[in-house]
Protein backbone atom coordinates (compact mmCIF):
# COMPACT_ATOMS: atom_id res chain seq x y z
CA UNK A 1 0.00 0.00 0.00
CA UNK A 2 2.44 2.50 0.95
CA UNK A 3 5.12 1.41 -2.13
CA UNK A 4 2.24 2.61 -3.94
CA UNK A 5 2.65 6.53 -2.62
CA UNK A 6 6.00 6.79 -4.17
CA UNK A 7 6.32 10.14 -6.07
CA UNK A 8 8.39 8.28 -8.63
CA UNK A 9 5.05 6.19 -9.22
CA UNK A 10 3.17 9.46 -9.83
CA UNK A 11 5.69 10.32 -12.53
CA UNK A 12 5.52 7.55 -14.00
CA UNK A 13 2.27 7.98 -14.66
CA UNK A 14 1.86 10.67 -15.60
CA UNK A 15 4.19 10.19 -18.23
CA UNK A 16 3.04 7.27 -19.70
CA UNK A 17 -0.87 8.15 -19.54
CA UNK A 18 -0.86 11.83 -19.23
CA UNK A 19 -1.80 11.51 -23.34
CA UNK A 20 -5.21 9.35 -22.72
CA UNK A 21 -6.32 11.18 -19.85
CA UNK A 22 -6.50 14.19 -22.04
CA UNK A 23 -7.69 12.62 -25.08
CA UNK A 24 -10.63 10.91 -22.57
CA UNK A 25 -11.06 14.24 -20.90
CA UNK A 26 -11.19 16.09 -24.58
CA UNK A 27 -13.89 13.51 -25.55
CA UNK A 28 -15.83 14.00 -22.54
CA UNK A 29 -16.40 17.39 -21.96
CA UNK A 30 -17.23 17.63 -25.97
CA UNK A 31 -19.82 15.19 -25.32
CA UNK A 32 -20.95 16.47 -22.25
CA UNK A 33 -21.14 20.60 -23.48
CA UNK A 34 -23.12 19.26 -26.64
CA UNK A 35 -25.34 17.22 -24.44
CA UNK A 36 -26.01 19.30 -21.33
CA UNK A 37 -26.30 22.87 -23.97
CA UNK A 38 -28.08 21.32 -26.91
CA UNK A 39 -29.51 18.08 -26.16
CA UNK A 40 -30.87 17.86 -22.94
CA UNK A 41 -34.60 19.33 -22.00
CA UNK A 42 -35.07 22.82 -20.39
CA UNK A 43 -36.56 23.04 -17.17
CA UNK A 44 -40.37 23.38 -16.61
CA UNK A 45 -39.76 26.30 -14.76
CA UNK A 46 -36.30 27.66 -14.85
CA UNK A 47 -36.12 27.11 -18.82
CA UNK A 48 -32.63 27.47 -19.97
CA UNK A 49 -31.12 28.55 -16.75
CA UNK A 50 -30.62 25.30 -16.20
CA UNK A 51 -28.35 24.69 -17.86
CA UNK A 52 -25.92 26.42 -15.87
CA UNK A 53 -26.39 23.28 -13.49
CA UNK A 54 -23.96 21.44 -15.84
CA UNK A 55 -21.05 23.29 -14.56
CA UNK A 56 -22.05 24.86 -11.05
CA UNK A 57 -22.68 21.16 -9.28
CA UNK A 58 -20.19 19.08 -10.64
CA UNK A 59 -17.81 22.57 -9.46
CA UNK A 60 -19.09 22.74 -6.48
CA UNK A 61 -18.57 18.97 -5.84
CA UNK A 62 -15.49 18.98 -6.49
CA UNK A 63 -14.56 22.21 -4.60
CA UNK A 64 -15.64 20.16 -1.61
CA UNK A 65 -13.79 16.23 -2.84
CA UNK A 66 -10.78 18.30 -3.05
CA UNK A 67 -10.71 19.61 0.36
CA UNK A 68 -11.47 16.49 2.19
CA UNK A 69 -8.49 14.92 0.27
CA UNK A 70 -6.43 17.49 1.38
CA UNK A 71 -7.59 17.53 4.97
CA UNK A 72 -6.75 13.59 5.07
CA UNK A 73 -3.76 14.46 3.47
CA UNK A 74 -2.94 16.85 6.23
CA UNK A 75 -3.89 14.05 8.52
CA UNK A 76 -1.38 11.81 7.41
CA UNK A 77 1.20 14.13 7.01
CA UNK A 78 1.14 15.48 10.68
CA UNK A 79 1.15 11.99 12.07
CA UNK A 80 2.81 10.14 10.16
CA UNK A 81 5.53 12.59 8.79
CA UNK A 82 4.97 11.56 5.10
CA UNK A 83 6.24 14.08 2.64
CA UNK A 84 4.55 12.70 -0.30
CA UNK A 85 1.18 13.58 1.33
CA UNK A 86 2.39 17.53 1.61
CA UNK A 87 2.91 17.55 -2.39
CA UNK A 88 -0.45 15.61 -3.31
CA UNK A 89 -2.61 18.69 -1.44
CA UNK A 90 -0.21 21.24 -2.42
CA UNK A 91 -0.68 19.80 -6.02
CA UNK A 92 -4.44 19.96 -5.68
CA UNK A 93 -5.28 23.04 -3.91
CA UNK A 94 -4.96 25.13 -6.60
CA UNK A 95 -7.32 23.38 -9.02
CA UNK A 96 -10.13 22.90 -5.70
CA UNK A 97 -10.06 26.87 -5.63
CA UNK A 98 -10.31 27.54 -8.90
CA UNK A 99 -13.62 25.10 -8.81
CA UNK A 100 -14.83 26.89 -5.80
CA UNK A 101 -14.63 29.90 -7.53
CA UNK A 102 -16.71 28.72 -10.71
CA UNK A 103 -19.03 27.28 -8.21
CA UNK A 104 -19.34 30.93 -6.92
CA UNK A 105 -19.70 32.74 -10.08
CA UNK A 106 -22.04 30.39 -12.02
CA UNK A 107 -24.27 30.24 -8.52
CA UNK A 108 -24.61 33.99 -8.69
CA UNK A 109 -25.12 34.00 -12.33
CA UNK A 110 -27.76 31.39 -11.98
CA UNK A 111 -29.13 33.36 -8.74
CA UNK A 112 -30.19 36.46 -11.10
CA UNK A 113 -32.83 34.86 -12.96
CA UNK A 114 -34.04 32.52 -10.28
CA UNK A 115 -34.06 33.91 -6.98
CA UNK A 116 -33.74 37.87 -7.80
CA UNK A 117 -30.42 38.58 -6.33
CA UNK A 118 -27.10 37.86 -7.01
CA UNK A 119 -25.81 37.15 -3.91
CA UNK A 120 -27.71 36.28 -0.25
CA UNK A 121 -25.84 35.39 3.46
CA UNK A 122 -27.87 32.23 3.78
CA UNK A 123 -26.05 29.32 4.83
CA UNK A 124 -25.23 27.99 2.17
CA UNK A 125 -23.49 30.31 0.20
CA UNK A 126 -21.56 31.99 3.36
CA UNK A 127 -20.48 28.50 4.05
CA UNK A 128 -18.89 28.18 0.72
CA UNK A 129 -17.08 31.29 0.84
CA UNK A 130 -15.21 30.53 4.03
CA UNK A 131 -14.25 27.50 1.60
CA UNK A 132 -13.06 29.54 -0.66
CA UNK A 133 -10.97 31.73 2.17
CA UNK A 134 -9.99 28.33 3.33
CA UNK A 135 -8.36 27.65 -0.01
CA UNK A 136 -6.87 31.25 -0.33
CA UNK A 137 -5.20 30.46 3.26
CA UNK A 138 -3.94 27.29 2.51
CA UNK A 139 -2.27 28.76 -0.72
CA UNK A 140 -1.00 32.06 0.68
CA UNK A 141 0.64 30.09 3.27
CA UNK A 142 2.87 28.06 0.51
CA UNK A 143 3.25 31.92 -1.07
CA UNK A 144 4.61 33.45 1.88
CA UNK A 145 6.48 30.56 3.92
CA UNK A 146 9.63 29.80 2.44
CA UNK A 147 10.67 27.13 4.83
CA UNK A 148 9.06 24.20 4.16
CA UNK A 149 8.85 22.48 6.64
CA UNK A 150 7.20 25.09 8.69
CA UNK A 151 4.68 25.37 5.69
CA UNK A 152 3.89 21.81 5.80
CA UNK A 153 3.06 21.92 9.18
CA UNK A 154 1.51 24.90 8.78
CA UNK A 155 -1.09 24.28 5.77
CA UNK A 156 -2.29 21.15 7.00
CA UNK A 157 -3.47 22.10 10.13
CA UNK A 158 -5.63 24.95 8.13
CA UNK A 159 -6.57 21.79 5.90
CA UNK A 160 -8.06 19.76 9.03
CA UNK A 161 -9.45 23.15 10.44
CA UNK A 162 -11.13 23.43 7.13
CA UNK A 163 -12.54 19.79 7.29
CA UNK A 164 -14.97 21.07 9.98
CA UNK A 165 -16.50 23.28 7.69
CA UNK A 166 -17.10 20.40 5.17
CA UNK A 167 -20.51 18.93 6.85
CA UNK A 168 -21.20 22.74 7.26
CA UNK A 169 -21.41 23.02 3.54
CA UNK A 170 -22.90 20.05 2.67
CA UNK A 171 -25.67 19.79 5.38
CA UNK A 172 -26.27 23.52 5.52
CA UNK A 173 -29.24 23.11 3.41
CA UNK A 174 -31.07 20.78 6.03
CA UNK A 175 -30.08 22.46 9.18
CA UNK A 176 -30.90 26.36 8.32
CA UNK A 177 -33.54 27.52 6.31
CA UNK A 178 -31.77 28.88 3.40
CA UNK A 179 -32.89 30.43 -0.07
CA UNK A 180 -30.83 27.98 -1.63
CA UNK A 181 -32.65 24.34 -2.57
CA UNK A 182 -31.75 21.06 -0.49
CA UNK A 183 -29.90 18.57 -2.53
CA UNK A 184 -31.06 16.86 -5.84
CA UNK A 185 -29.04 14.06 -5.84
CA UNK A 186 -29.49 12.01 -2.86
CA UNK A 187 -27.91 8.43 -1.58
CA UNK A 188 -30.43 7.28 0.43
CA UNK A 189 -33.30 8.58 -1.33
CA UNK A 190 -34.45 8.95 -4.97
CA UNK A 191 -33.08 11.76 -6.54
CA UNK A 192 -35.79 14.44 -7.75
CA UNK A 193 -33.94 14.84 -11.31
CA UNK A 194 -35.17 13.84 -14.61
CA UNK A 195 -32.64 11.06 -16.20
CA UNK A 196 -32.49 13.70 -19.66
CA UNK A 197 -31.03 16.37 -17.06
CA UNK A 198 -29.22 13.71 -14.77
CA UNK A 199 -27.41 11.92 -17.83
CA UNK A 200 -24.98 15.11 -18.72
CA UNK A 201 -24.56 16.20 -15.23
CA UNK A 202 -22.83 13.13 -14.27
CA UNK A 203 -21.09 13.23 -17.34
CA UNK A 204 -20.22 16.67 -16.90
CA UNK A 205 -18.64 15.00 -12.98
CA UNK A 206 -16.32 12.88 -15.05
CA UNK A 207 -15.38 15.07 -17.50
CA UNK A 208 -14.09 17.77 -14.79
CA UNK A 209 -12.68 15.04 -12.50
CA UNK A 210 -10.68 14.22 -15.68
CA UNK A 211 -9.38 17.39 -15.80
CA UNK A 212 -8.22 17.49 -12.05
CA UNK A 213 -6.42 14.52 -12.35
CA UNK A 214 -4.79 16.15 -15.41
CA UNK A 215 -3.62 19.32 -14.10
CA UNK A 216 -2.43 17.06 -10.66
CA UNK A 217 -0.14 14.98 -12.33
CA UNK A 218 1.28 17.84 -14.47
CA UNK A 219 1.81 19.78 -10.82
CA UNK A 220 2.56 17.14 -8.83
CA UNK A 221 5.54 16.19 -11.26
CA UNK A 222 6.68 19.69 -10.87
CA UNK A 223 6.39 19.53 -7.51
CA UNK A 224 8.19 16.81 -6.22
CA UNK A 225 11.16 17.65 -8.60
CA UNK A 226 11.36 20.81 -7.38
CA UNK A 227 11.61 19.32 -3.67
CA UNK A 228 14.15 17.20 -5.07
CA UNK A 229 16.40 20.13 -6.90
CA UNK A 230 15.87 22.29 -3.80
CA UNK A 231 16.64 19.34 -1.15
CA UNK A 232 20.18 18.63 -3.18
CA UNK A 233 21.49 22.49 -2.70
CA UNK B 1 3.95 2.28 15.10
CA UNK B 2 6.67 3.81 16.91
CA UNK B 3 6.29 5.97 20.01
CA UNK B 4 6.55 9.59 18.60
CA UNK B 5 3.67 8.06 16.18
CA UNK B 6 1.50 7.21 18.65
CA UNK B 7 2.10 10.37 20.83
CA UNK B 8 1.47 12.34 17.82
CA UNK B 9 -2.20 10.00 17.09
CA UNK B 10 -2.88 11.00 20.77
CA UNK B 11 -2.33 14.18 20.99
CA UNK B 12 -4.34 14.42 17.94
CA UNK B 13 -7.37 12.61 19.06
CA UNK B 14 -7.58 14.86 22.10
CA UNK B 15 -7.61 18.34 20.06
CA UNK B 16 -10.04 16.72 17.37
CA UNK B 17 -12.66 15.74 20.64
CA UNK B 18 -11.93 19.61 21.97
CA UNK B 19 -12.50 20.92 18.35
CA UNK B 20 -15.91 18.69 18.30
CA UNK B 21 -17.15 19.87 21.76
CA UNK B 22 -16.37 23.63 21.07
CA UNK B 23 -17.89 22.71 17.67
CA UNK B 24 -21.31 21.34 19.31
CA UNK B 25 -21.90 25.01 21.58
CA UNK B 26 -20.89 26.74 17.93
CA UNK B 27 -23.25 24.78 16.26
CA UNK B 28 -26.17 25.35 19.13
CA UNK B 29 -26.05 28.89 18.97
CA UNK B 30 -25.80 29.60 15.19
CA UNK B 31 -29.12 27.29 15.12
CA UNK B 32 -30.68 30.12 17.38
CA UNK B 33 -29.74 33.05 15.90
CA UNK B 34 -29.10 32.91 12.75
CA UNK B 35 -32.12 32.42 10.93
CA UNK B 36 -32.26 33.13 7.28
CA UNK B 37 -35.89 33.10 7.31
CA UNK B 38 -38.73 33.15 9.40
CA UNK B 39 -41.77 30.36 8.30
CA UNK B 40 -45.17 31.66 9.20
CA UNK B 41 -45.50 29.05 12.61
CA UNK B 42 -42.61 30.78 13.76
CA UNK B 43 -44.38 34.25 13.81
CA UNK B 44 -47.10 33.42 15.56
CA UNK B 45 -44.99 32.37 18.37
CA UNK B 46 -42.75 35.06 18.91
CA UNK B 47 -43.45 37.40 22.39
CA UNK B 48 -42.86 40.51 20.51
CA UNK B 49 -42.73 41.54 17.07
CA UNK B 50 -39.33 42.89 15.77
CA UNK B 51 -38.76 46.25 15.11
CA UNK B 52 -35.94 45.81 12.08
CA UNK B 53 -35.69 44.07 8.74
CA UNK B 54 -36.66 40.55 8.47
CA UNK B 55 -37.36 37.39 6.14
CA UNK B 56 -40.18 35.49 5.80
CA UNK B 57 -40.10 32.19 3.48
CA UNK B 58 -43.22 29.63 2.63
CA UNK B 59 -45.03 28.78 0.15
CA UNK B 60 -46.79 31.66 -2.10
CA UNK B 61 -50.74 30.35 -1.53
CA UNK B 62 -52.68 29.64 -4.68
CA UNK B 63 -54.97 32.30 -6.21
CA UNK B 64 -53.77 34.68 -3.54
CA UNK B 65 -51.21 36.80 -5.80
CA UNK B 66 -53.55 40.08 -6.38
CA UNK B 67 -52.01 42.53 -8.97
CA UNK B 68 -52.63 46.41 -9.20
CA UNK B 69 -50.37 48.19 -11.27
CA UNK B 70 -46.55 47.38 -9.75
CA UNK B 71 -48.14 47.07 -6.39
CA UNK B 72 -48.95 42.98 -5.40
CA UNK B 73 -50.26 41.43 -2.12
CA UNK B 74 -49.97 37.70 -1.67
CA UNK B 75 -50.40 35.43 1.00
CA UNK B 76 -47.08 33.43 2.12
CA UNK B 77 -48.02 30.28 4.06
CA UNK B 78 -46.14 26.79 5.55
CA UNK B 79 -49.53 25.07 5.44
CA UNK B 80 -50.06 25.86 9.45
CA UNK B 81 -50.21 29.07 9.49
CA UNK B 82 -50.23 32.36 6.76
CA UNK B 83 -49.30 35.67 6.67
CA UNK B 84 -50.79 38.48 3.89
CA UNK B 85 -47.76 40.51 2.45
CA UNK B 86 -47.69 43.77 0.55
CA UNK B 87 -45.19 44.20 -1.96
CA UNK B 88 -44.60 47.28 -4.50
CA UNK B 89 -41.91 47.01 -7.00
CA UNK B 90 -40.36 44.37 -9.68
CA UNK B 91 -40.92 40.74 -8.99
CA UNK B 92 -38.49 37.89 -9.86
CA UNK B 93 -39.76 36.02 -13.04
CA UNK B 94 -39.85 32.55 -10.69
CA UNK B 95 -42.46 34.33 -8.60
CA UNK B 96 -45.54 32.67 -8.77
CA UNK B 97 -48.19 30.80 -6.65
CA UNK B 98 -47.28 27.67 -5.68
CA UNK B 99 -44.47 28.21 -5.80
CA UNK B 100 -41.77 28.74 -2.56
CA UNK B 101 -40.27 32.41 -1.69
CA UNK B 102 -38.66 34.50 0.67
CA UNK B 103 -39.83 38.18 1.58
CA UNK B 104 -37.84 40.51 3.20
CA UNK B 105 -39.16 43.87 4.95
CA UNK B 106 -41.12 44.58 7.95
CA UNK B 107 -43.37 43.08 10.00
CA UNK B 108 -46.48 45.15 11.24
CA UNK B 109 -48.57 42.58 12.32
CA UNK B 110 -48.45 38.98 13.19
CA UNK B 111 -50.33 38.54 9.94
CA UNK B 112 -48.95 41.67 7.96
CA UNK B 113 -45.73 42.00 6.38
CA UNK B 114 -44.92 44.77 4.14
CA UNK B 115 -42.00 43.31 1.81
CA UNK B 116 -39.10 45.41 0.23
CA UNK B 117 -37.64 42.70 -1.51
CA UNK B 118 -39.10 39.40 -2.73
CA UNK B 119 -36.61 36.59 -3.17
CA UNK B 120 -37.95 33.42 -5.89
CA UNK B 121 -36.81 30.28 -3.36
CA UNK B 122 -36.28 27.47 -6.14
CA UNK B 123 -37.17 23.72 -5.56
CA UNK B 124 -35.06 20.61 -5.46
CA UNK B 125 -37.03 19.39 -8.43
CA UNK B 126 -35.72 19.36 -12.11
CA UNK B 127 -37.73 18.03 -15.02
CA UNK B 128 -38.28 18.62 -18.54
CA UNK B 129 -41.79 20.78 -19.65
CA UNK B 130 -43.09 17.42 -21.25
CA UNK B 131 -42.23 15.62 -17.67
CA UNK B 132 -44.06 18.35 -15.47
CA UNK B 133 -47.21 18.93 -17.67
CA UNK B 134 -47.96 14.60 -18.07
CA UNK B 135 -47.25 14.83 -13.97
CA UNK B 136 -50.03 17.50 -13.60
CA UNK B 137 -52.00 15.61 -16.07
CA UNK B 138 -52.11 12.25 -14.05
CA UNK B 139 -52.57 14.12 -10.81
CA UNK B 140 -48.93 13.50 -9.24
CA UNK B 141 -48.12 16.80 -8.97
CA UNK B 142 -46.00 17.92 -6.07
CA UNK B 143 -48.03 15.70 -3.72
CA UNK B 144 -44.55 15.60 -1.89
CA UNK B 145 -45.37 19.15 -0.83
CA UNK B 146 -46.87 20.26 2.64
CA UNK B 147 -45.16 17.31 4.50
Amino acid sequence: MLSFFNSKNFRNFHDDYLFWIKIFFLTLVIFGLIISLFVSPADYLQGDTVRIMYVHVPASWLALQIFAVMSICGFITLIFKTRIFTLISKSIAPIGFTFSLISLFTGSIWGQPTWGTFWTWDARLTSMLVLVIFYITYIFIWKIISKFNLAEKLSSIVSLIGLANLPIIKFSVEWWNTLHQPATIRFTESSTIHSTMLTPLLIMFIAFLSFSIIIFLIRFKLESLNLKINSKR
Amino acid sequence: MNNNVKKRLYFFLVSIITVLIIGKFIYDSLKINSVYFFSPSDLVSITEIPNGKIRVGGMVKNKSLKKKGNQYSFIVTDFKNEILVYYKGIKPNLFEEGQGAVVEGKLNTRTNFVATKILAKHDENYMPKEVADALKKTGNWKNNYGK
